[in-house]
């Protein structure tokens, strides 16, 4: 059982989210940062969607009512288990009463806390994420509160050394100077006006403080045009479609995205860099960059397999670990 | 001319929409959709107006071979006779419940009471289900009341609020942001997670407003 000290509207419990609930209108939902969330669950040797917490209201306080091995990845957060700091990307086992604190980013945006086993919460519609548009999934389908206890799913206790353990560099995070993302021209891309398309490709976004699951608003200097006047029907999106509504600033498609949308698309950022952009930070610059639909897959490809060799190598370390 | 364009390196979004939305075109959309849905090497598909986006796992299938099945099946697809049901939903209208309702009509050139009369003739069909969950877009509503969405959306629309939007009616399923305009309110409940079958409406399903008792 843990007990949550901190409330805020923000911070949800999340897995890999509902891909076969959008046919009602059910948005994917699920971690922003999926290879975060699957880490600390490697480390923990869970199953790699097992539900944790994403944090992106610091500082974050947790209290153990019992003794629990945890891990804390994604963001560059000092974290502390009472007096001791711990590294990033970081597993380690808590005792009864221990209090875990992890405070504001020094890189990147977004903490997953996990716990061996995963939490404990009723799977709705396929998963355990929040929904907090539809009001399910999660704690209660609603962001964490003051107080809440949550318990975790049955499972064999995993041994840890005293100090906890982790990769290095296991979840690259953006630099502060820039994230850059990999796009595929979407429908509408021809359309807009050759300007536009170099624009889009050259220009320094910012990420405007309103970006949160649904979507990440972008402000560029020079705004987007289309060559003709569009009227659309409403189509499905998927998280990752970069849009563009008439004010001709661009808004990136989130996991907690509606899923359909009637604006027009000018570019979709390619899935293994759409958690890059989840750990940008307000007022940070976005670049986009056009690859092609070989370059893609073989993007795709490449993150399946680094995963693979994340996984293994975790695996290997843990045969490794000394007590 | 139906085109398919890429959406991410995973998903293909064919659009047959061809001006005016098209009855039969959607029921080859929803063929289409069944079809695909049983294949093992899809894993979704969203029906939308007069088009079709479809999800699959782009390290493992083979976009261009993906890209000519969907094309295939598409050319292939006769329009699907899907069991109907029909729906009633219960309005109240007007009042603070249906704040556009006075817009809507001078848009229309018709007296309240006409533009309501309007609505409720209407035999709309369910043509797809997306956006939030168990939103539905409604096709069959009086071309005089095909106002525009909104400039700019309101932050907060609440749930059960009757709405029409770009020439197509619907029912909010929860409290969002939405550009399209009240009409009324009603009670029934359109989602609910923890029902068998979350969602009220399917697709083709027929829906009538009626003047809540």
């Amino acid at each position: 059982m843990i007990e949550i000290l901190t409330g805020s509207s923000l911070n949800t419990i999340q897995d890999f989210g509902r891909p076969h609930a959008m046919a009602m209108g059910v948005a994917q939902g699920g971690a922003m940062d999926r290879l975060a969330l699957g880490y600390g669950n490697l480390l923990l040797d869970n199953p790699l969607d097992a539900a944790g917490i994403e944090i992106v209201f610091f500082p974050f306080r947790v209290r153990f009512h019992a003794g629990m091995s945890f891990a804390v990845t994604g963001a560059d957060c000092p974290v502390t288990l009472d007096d001791l700091q711990l590294p990033r990307d970081w597993a380690i086992t808590a005792r009864p009463g221990q209090t875990l604190i992890i405070r504001a980013p020094r890189q990147g945006a977004r903490a997953y806390l996990t716990v061996r086993g995963g939490l404990d919460v009723p799977t709705v519609l396929g998963a355990r994420s929040t929904d907090l548009k539809g009001g399910f999934g999660g704690f209660e389908g609603r962001a964490l509160q003051k107080g809440d206890r949550l318990a975790c799913m049955t499972a064999t206790s995993i041994r840890l050394p005293a100090a906890g353990y982790g990769l290095s560099r296991a979840c690259p995070l953006p630099p502060a100077d820039g994230t850059q993302v990999r796009v595929l021209p979407a429908a509408e891309h021809e359309i807009f006006t050759p300007e536009s398309l170099k624009t889009f490709q050259t220009a320094a976004w910012t990420l405007t403080p309103s970006a949160n699951r649904m979507g990440y608003r972008l402000e560029g200097q020079e705004t987007l045009a289309l060559t003709r006047k569009l009227s659309l029907f409403s189509h499905g999106i998927l998280p990752g479609t970069v849009q563009v509504p008439p004010a001709g600033q661009p808004i990136v498609q989130m996991m907690d995205a509606n899923t359909c949308g009637g604006y027009p698309k000018i570019a979709t950022v390619i899935e293994p860099d759409l958690r890059l952009l989840s750990q940008t930070t307000v007022g940070a610059p976005v670049h986009f960059r056009e690859i092609t639909r070989e370059e893609a897959v073989q993007a795709v490809r490449q993150n399946a397999t680094d995963l693979r060799n994340l996984t293994a190598g975790v695996s290997k370390l843990r045969a490794q670990l000394v007590f | 001319m139906t085109r398919i364009h890429m959406a991410g390196a995973g998903g293909l979004l064919l659009d047959a929409a061809d001006g005016a939305f098209n009855d039969m075109i959607q029921r080859r959309i929803w063929a289409t959709s069944r079809e695909l849905n049983a294949r093992e090497d899809v894993v979704q598909t969203l029906p939308g107006v007069n088009n079709l986006l479809v999800m699959f796992d782009a390290a493992e299938t083979d976009h261009a071979a993906m890209e000519n099945l969907l094309r295939d099946v598409w050319t292939q697809a006769s329009a699907d006779e899907i069991p109907t049901r029909e729906i009633v939903v219960p309005v109240v209208y007007g009042g603070t419940f249906g704040e556009d309702l006075a817009l809507v009509a001078r848009f229309a050139n018709l007296t309240e009471e006409e533009t309501i009369e309007a609505h409720m003739a209407g035999r709309y069909s369910v043509a797809a289900i997306g956006a939030m969950a168990g939103f539905v877009y409604l096709t069959g509503l009086d071309p005089r009341l095909a106002i525009p969405r909104r400039d700019s959306p309101r932050l907060r629309v609440e749930e059960g609020a009757v709405v029409i939007g770009g020439g197509h009616a619907g029912v909010m399923p929860c409290t969002s942001p939405s550009g399209w305009h009240i009409l009324g309110r009603t009670d029934l409940c359109l989602f609910d997670a923890f029902r068998p079958e979350p969602g009220l409406l399917r697709l083709g399903d027929t829906v009538r407003f009626v003047r809540a008792s």
